[in-house]
């Protein structure tokens, strides 16, 4: 489904991603895990094609095209939803009229019917089930006033709506509860299905307590530097990132 | 908003920001250039006015020789040269009135391209149009369906010759003509504009609107419009104005004067889209506008809405006197500027009479290397007990070479008066945007819906189909400002 080859890419001339590989199939979870700043939100924001970074070598390629050349909304439209780290506020627009909207651009996309509001309305409604969201959230403004676990909850929401091929999940365990993280998980494996991948980008292995990943990998100094089962996010988790530094200067990559 | 209706917008905004920048090629009779005693006396005898409206042109014409053009504003131009201005310009072969058939087909061609069809059969149901083109009013439709429930809506030309008891009482009864310099020349020379009279306990059975139209590339445009609701009686009034793209600037100079008696309601909404001038500053109206409402009565109210887009430079204050006990004054307002667009535009509240209420909205948004100025007054006389005004001003930037300004000014006499200010400054940023295209929008469809949401408070004040028009409208003029 997605085939990342040499990906390069920099903010403000600094090179933040130096050479990514990766492949996802339909049906899997990936997690990408590192520390702070080794370009794992960037790898995220790059692939959902967000216009501060500059690719500067490599191929996106989802679905057999590479889709670097894409507007963020046509990748999209496509399939690839990006759960944000920080969502953003966007006031006096009700999450009904976003999702609403960005849902009908999907399904016209998918060759669907739109829906009109009242099918929206009971569209969204087992959604909102998914990740236990009141149906008053619908008529507040997007993410306006949302608390961070009520923020997080509705990126998930939106995913759910969408019915993205990709999900990438920017650090959606950061600032959650226990609780808020118990739901927010379920409902990504609700949602999880062998049409639909899913790569999240994480700090911590909390989340993959959760999800269960087929694939770990190591995103350190802006590549890859180690890949793994699920035992390797406990291992990271145990021993820190320090104990891969060394292995990687002993074999002489640094 | 329709499918097609997106298309076009779509298509419009891809073609050109402005497209409403033709001219329509049609025969002027025209005034020499300049103003003196003769240019006004010509005018008059022009339009057969009575005695008094000369007297009254030619006192306010004299005041206006003694003032000088206000410095104040936030607002860079060249100076206007008024020797240079026509003073009247009337296309040629005017009409008589009787019927729509008689005005020329280039002009009822204009308004059509324009979106107002002004022949009954096609027009927009439930909204009767006075149609000003340049300096007179070509049609007024819906007239006899109006006077059945015995509102007058006509010409202020019109309204001069039939009912001079109604001006001679009311003309200049809000805005003194020694008001401001723009008023002063508004008064001496102002060709035409719309009248409407609400008679008591009468609620107008459809919307008016007008159509302002400049075409004339050397005339300035001098139009007075007269509201007057009588006790127990409401009206609903829509304005809107474009103009041709020139190299040139044109004046603008209006006087609209609005009188709500006893328990009376006026609305008045303005989308104004005049010419901006081009992306480096050359060209656009300048549009330097006195409006005011008087709540002379008792829990009347006047609500000002205002939706100004376009003009090179805009200088305007909508204001409300509150002069009756529990009286009303609203003010609602989107201004939207961009490339070296200027704006210093907000609004006055006068409190006089007890209890007095007055809501001020006022969204300002600006892009490109534009300057966007909020100035209001809120001013609590004396006696006016009890009196509340709440007033929010949020600016948002586009891009960071604009700049937002808020000039809010208190007054208050009255110790039991509760006056509220809030002001707000965002940034719509690529955050944002992109925020919304992961989402599936397009570039357009994210900031169209990130600007209604900042603007909500004051569209959803605007009749339905001016409040999509109008949200239009805003997305066409940002198009390509962000990123």
């Amino acid at each position: 489904m997605l085939k990342i080859i040499d990906l390069h890419a920099e903010v403000e001339g600094v090179e933040i991603l130096k050479g990514i590989n990766l492949e996802i199939n339909a049906g899997e979870v990936h997690a990408v895990m590192g520390p702070n700043g080794s370009g794992k939100s960037t790898l995220s924001k790059v692939i959902a094609g967000h216009p501060a970074y500059e690719v500067t070598k490599g191929q996106v390629i989802f679905e057999g095209e590479d889709i670097l050349e894409l507007e963020p909304d046509e990748r999209a439209r496509k399939g690839v939803f990006l759960a944000f780290q920080y969502p953003v506020e966007v006031p006096g627009v009700s999450n009904a009229m976003l999702i609403r909207q960005g849902v009908n651009n999907i399904r016209k996309e998918r060759g669907q019917e739109e829906l009109d509001p009242l099918e929206f309305e009971d569209f969204i409604q087992e959604k909102l089930k998914l990740v236990q969201m009141d149906d008053r959230f619908m008529d507040r403004s997007v993410n306006d006033g949302f608390s961070g676990g009520e923020k997080k909850r509705n990126e998930i929401l939106q995913l759910a709506a969408m019915e993205p091929k990709l999900a990438l999940m920017d650090e959606t365990d950061s600032g959650l509860d226990i609780d808020a993280l118990r739901i927010v998980s379920e409902g990504v494996n609700k949602i999880k299905s062998d049409k639909n991948a899913f790569l999240l980008v994480t700090h911590y292995q909390r989340i993959l307590n959760y999800i269960t990943p087929d694939k770990v990998h190591v995103l350190m100094g802006g590549r890859i530097v180690k890949s793994g089962g699920k035992e390797l996010a406990l291992q990271l988790e145990e021993k820190g990132y320090d104990w891969i530094e060394a292995e990687i200067m002993v074999n002489g990559e640094a | 908003m329709s499918k097609l209706s997106e298309a076009q917008a779509v298509e419009t905004a891809a073609s050109k920001k402005y497209k409403y920048g033709f001219r329509t090629n049609i025969e002027y009779e025209e005034f020499p250039k300049g103003l003196n005693e003769d240019i006004i006396r010509e005018i008059s005898r022009k339009k057969n006015e009575p005695e008094f409206m000369l007297e009254f042109r030619l006192k306010s014409f004299h005041q206006w020789l003694a003032m000088v053009e206000p410095e104040w504003p936030n607002l860079n131009y060249k100076k206007i040269d008024y020797q240079e201005i026509q003073y009247h310009s009337v296309p040629k072969e005017r009409p008589k009135l009787n019927s729509l058939d008689e005005v020329d087909p280039e002009i009822l061609a204009t308004y059509e391209k324009l979106g107002i069809p002004l022949s009954e059969q096609k027009m927009l149901a439930g909204v009767a149009v006075d149609a000003v083109f340049d300096s007179v009013s070509v049609a007024t439709t819906f007239k006899e369906k109006l006077a059945e429930a015995g509102v007058i809506f006509c010409s202020i030309s019109e309204a001069i010759q039939e009912h001079p008891e109604l001006i001679k009482k009311y003309l200049g009864s809000v805005v003194p003509a020694n008001d401001n310099f723009f008023a002063a020349l508004n008064s001496a020379v102002f060709s035409d504009g719309s009248f409407c009279y609400v008679p008591k306990g009468v609620t107008c059975p459809m919307e008016l609107s007008t159509y302002f139209r400049i075409n004339n590339e050397n005339s300035g445009q001098f139009e007075r419009t007269l509201i007057i609701a009588e006790e127990g009686s409401s009206v609903s009034y829509l304005e809107g104005c474009t103009a041709p793209m020139f190299d040139t600037n044109q004046l603008h100079a209006a006087v609209v004067e609005l009188v709500a008696l006893d328990n009376a309601e006026i609305r008045y909404s303005t989308v104004q889209n005049w010419y901006p001038g081009d992306e480096n500053g050359v060209g656009g109206i300048y549009n330097f506008v006195t409006k005011r409402g008087i709540c002379k009565g008792e829990r009347s109210k006047i609500s000002w809405t205002q939706v100004e887009t376009g003009s090179a430079i805009t200088w305007k204050y909508p204001s409300v006197i509150l002069k009756g006990d529990h009286s009303v004054g609203e003010f609602y307002s989107v201004a939207l500027t961009n490339d070296m667009q200027q704006a210093d535009t907000g609004t006055k509240m006068i409190h006089l009479g007890k209890n007095t209420k007055s809501t001020i909205v006022s969204k300002g948004i600006s892009a490109g290397k534009s300057q966007n100025s909020y100035r209001g007054l809120v001013k609590i006389g004396k006696k006016a007990d009890g009196s509340r005004n709440y007033s929010v001003c949020d600016s948002m930037l586009i891009g960071s070479e604009c700049g937002a300004h808020t000039f809010p000014y208190i007054e208050s006499n009255n110790s039991t008066a509760s006056v509220e200010h809030e002001a707000t400054t965002s940034k719509i940023g690529e955050d944002q945007i992109f925020y919304l295209q992961s989402r599936g929008l397009d570039e357009e469809q994210a900031i169209s819906l990130i600007i209604n949401g900042f603007c909500k408070e004051v569209f959803k004040e605007l009749p339905m189909e001016f409040a999509v028009e109008a949200s239009k409208l805003l997305a066409i003029k940002l198009e390509g400002s962000v990123g």
